[in-house]
């Protein structure tokens, strides 16, 4: 058989999907036809490669050339001129945004250089679609060795050797959940896949679920063996449809080859999957609120004890992991316990995947090791920050999380450093924030999120959190008083004991935690009365520079409720009363004669 | 699709597949293995060199020599094509020149493997980008 000299990789994932890549495929095939390099160069669809600012992406291998903002229209001339000639086409390179240089080969690119891929490590890489692929890196050979030559618990002390910590955000101890679980006794047990990622900004698991799937598939086989459960379940969200289609591809796969299924490899094991859909409660990525969703009943949680690992799933004891977690869970037994912890700190062992986003240059995927510190993780794999603006903070953990500030940029990350600083690991989404950005507002946003998906089963999460948004809202129209702060700290205290499950005892930490990084900028809000980051509306005061006016009109005739007066050629004056802080006026001047507090 | 019925099938077939797999493998670390660049512009391709790289690509295959293929433009000595240029980890590179395929397993089995040096080497003197920082 002829071999491939040249492999295209091509995004695949939802993002570069969003921006044509199905028709850049399309493309170079038939540009390599119409050259006849059929026999030559190979066409491949993968997972995400984590660059999605720059997306579409498509890297070509083995020179690792990495073209970025691919078009349609481009793919004839890849072809033509890198396929056929070797001649790179410089205008699709990565330029690094300090040197200005055009980045050849994507290993010299400062996006991968800190990057540890374990979980992520056939995103990108392979076919989601092709059991092959994954075969060939060697998926599904942990699988066979546990289940041919292991005992369960022979594996389950590998897993607690490891030290991996469950990624969905609660950090506890993979091995040990397993070990609970495998002690429960029942006729029946569950190992559920926890798929339903709902942070806002997160986008971790759907991307390993689209990059590759079988991993997941394996990890859940491997969890089945270890606590003596045949079933397995992925609650995955029903708005994650290229994630469900892979998934489904990659079981069908996985049973015709009889990886899935009765007496797995002769081994007398036997363990399916099915999926389930989840309609987008976030409260429902609670594992006792996913399980009574998976019930067919509403998504609310219940009180624990007692833990899923001894009553879950039709009561019957359910050991549920997220989808990066499992993700690893391959790897470990490959490479070794040891290995893994090797990397990592004292108590937070392997790597984490993050989702950059906000004012970022870099947004997108990237997998570090813990104990990386956010200046590195900020500054030099995501490039700085937006507009060459001032960091101001960093979200971490979504609506459960808080805020670090510049004095945290040294913290090395880690699930205990970041409970430490106030805030915690969470699913992995990190929103950056810089200087225009208000922190009244950043909490007021989340609250607003919380206070959407409270599934509303107790009081202090349902109304607590509703008190907590209208101070908010107050604080930022400008109607706030001091007392207010104080009341939010109080509310947010007694939220955090009282409230039934996790949504609602650290839905309060966006507000504690503003409050005490950024304690000046809520005085400021409700003594003064002005936003120092100027973005709450209702707060901005515009006043005309008499120096700087020249009388034009224009901002006359902008504003749409005639508040500024004035004769032609005088400087111009605004009645604050009538003015509704629009803003028009201070983007027609062409005179920076609009000041804005 | 058969199933797969033991460890050792599955083994099996995890070494029949990885073949296809090794150009991206290889690229994950190019660093660690020999950088063989073919001059792939129009007066290589119609001096030859699409054959030899086809040559030098089987052949590596075939004995499992730790080397990647690459493809590069016009190198410039177009009365030498077709050109390859061979870079041994921690060694510079080296540019071959009038390489057909018979030379081109030459290359791989006493250079790159045996490590003795070859007639027909063009002497360089230039940098490349890469260098030049």
């Amino acid at each position: 058989m002829a071999q491939f000299k040249m492999h295209l990789l091509v995004c695949g994932g939802t993002g570069c999907r969003a921006s044509q890549s199905e028709i850049i495929v399309e493309n170079l095939k038939s540009e390599i036809k119409n050259l006849g390099l059929e026999n030559d160069a190979q066409v491949v669809i993968t997972g995400c490669f984590g660059f999605c600012e720059k997306g579409p992406i498509v890297k070509i291998v083995p020179d690792n050339t990495f073209y970025t903002q691919v078009k349609p229209e481009d793919c004839a001339e890849i072809v033509r001129e890198h396929i056929l000639k070797g001649r790179k086409v410089k205008r699709l390179l990565y330029e690094d945004p300090e040197t200005q240089k055009h980045i050849e080969d994507s290993k010299h690119m400062n996006f991968y250089q800190k990057q540890i891929r374990i979980a992520l490590r056939n995103c990108g890489f392979i076919d989601p679609e092709n059991i092959d692929e994954y075969i060939a890196r060697d998926g599904y050979a942990a699988l066979g060795n546990i289940i041919t030559g292991m005992s369960p618990q022979e594996a389950i002390d590998i897993m607690k050797k490891s030290g991996l910590r469950g990624r969905g955000g609660g950090g506890f101890p993979t091995g040990i959940k397993w070990e609970i679980a495998s002690k429960s006794k029942a006729d029946q047990k569950y190992v559920v896949c926890n798929a339903d990622e709902g942070d806002p900004g997160a986008f971790m698991d759907r991307s390993i679920l689209e990059g590759d799937p079988h991993s997941v598939i394996e990890a859940m086989a491997i969890c089945g063996y270890c606590i003596g459960a045949t079933k397995g379940i992925v609650y995955i969200r029903a708005e994650y449809p290229l994630a469900i289609k892979r998934l489904k591809i990659a079981a069908r796969q996985s049973r015709a080859y009889g990886l899935l299924g009765q007496d797995i490899l002769g081994s007398g094991f036997s363990f399916d999957i099915e999926l389930r859909y989840g309609a987008g409660a976030f409260v429902c990525g609670e594992e006792t609120a996913l399980i009574k969703s998976m019930e067919g009943l509403r998504g609310e949680p219940t009180v624990k004890p007692p833990f899923p690992a001894e009553k879950g799933y039709l009561g019957k004891p359910t050991n549920v992991n997220n989808v990066e977690t499992f993700a690893n869970v391959p790897a470990i037994f490959l490479k070794g316990a040891d290995w893994f912890s090797s990397i990592g700190t004292a108590k937070s062992k392997g790597t984490k995947v993050f989702a950059l986003a906000g004012k970022i240059n870099n947004v997108g995927l990237i997998e570090v090791p813990m104990g990386i510190t956010l200046r590195e993780v900020i500054f030099e794999i995501g490039g700085g920050i937006k507009d060459g603006k001032k960091f101001k903070a960093v979200q971490t953990g979504g609506p459960s999380g808080g805020c670090l500030t510049e004095k945290h940029l040294d913290t090395p990350i880690d699930f205990d450093n970041l409970i430490a600083a106030g805030s915690m690991m969470g699913s992995g989404g990190m929103i950056v924030m810089d200087e225009d950005d208000c922190m009244v507002s950043v909490a007021k946003f989340y609250l607003e999120f919380t206070v959407e998906e409270s599934c509303g089963k107790c009081a202090p999460c349902r109304i607590g959190n509703k008190r907590l948004h209208e101070i908010l809202e107050k604080i930022c129209s400008g109607k706030g008083v001091e007392a207010d702060i104080d009341y939010l700290k109080n509310l947010s205290r007694v939220i955090k004991d009282t409230a039934l499950c996790g949504l609602g005892q650290t839905s309060p930490n966006p507000v504690l935690s503003t409050i005490e990084h950024f304690h000046d900028e809520y005085l400021a809000h409700v003594k003064e009365r002005i936003c120092p980051a100027g973005s709450c509306k209702a707060l901005k005061l515009y006043t005309i520079l008499p120096d700087k006016c020249t009388g034009c009109t224009a901002c006359v005739r902008a504003c749409p409720v005639d508040a500024i007066t004035g004769e032609k050629r005088q400087a111009h004056v605004i009645d604050v009363n009538k003015c509704i802080r629009c803003g028009a006026c201070y983007e027609k001047c062409k005179f920076t004669a609009i000041h804005v507090q | 699709m058969n199933k797969i019925k033991s460890l050792d099938d599955l083994r099996k077939m995890k070494q029949n597949l990885e073949h296809e797999m090794n150009i991206r493998e290889k690229s994950n670390e190019p660093e660690s293995l020999v950088q063989i660049r073919v001059a792939m512009a129009t007066c290589g391709i119609a001096s030859g060199a699409r054959t030899v790289m086809n040559t030098l690509v089987e052949k590596i295959e075939k004995d499992k020599i730790p080397a990647v293929v690459t493809q590069g433009g016009c190198m410039g000595y177009c009365y030498a094509e077709p050109t390859i240029e061979v870079k041994v980890p921690g060694k510079d590179p080296v540019v071959f020149g009038n390489v057909d395929s018979q030379r081109a397993i030459d290359i791989l089995v006493k250079y790159v493997v045996n490590g003795e040096l070859l007639e027909g080497i063009i002497p360089t003197n230039y940098q490349t980008i890469n260098e030049k920082k």
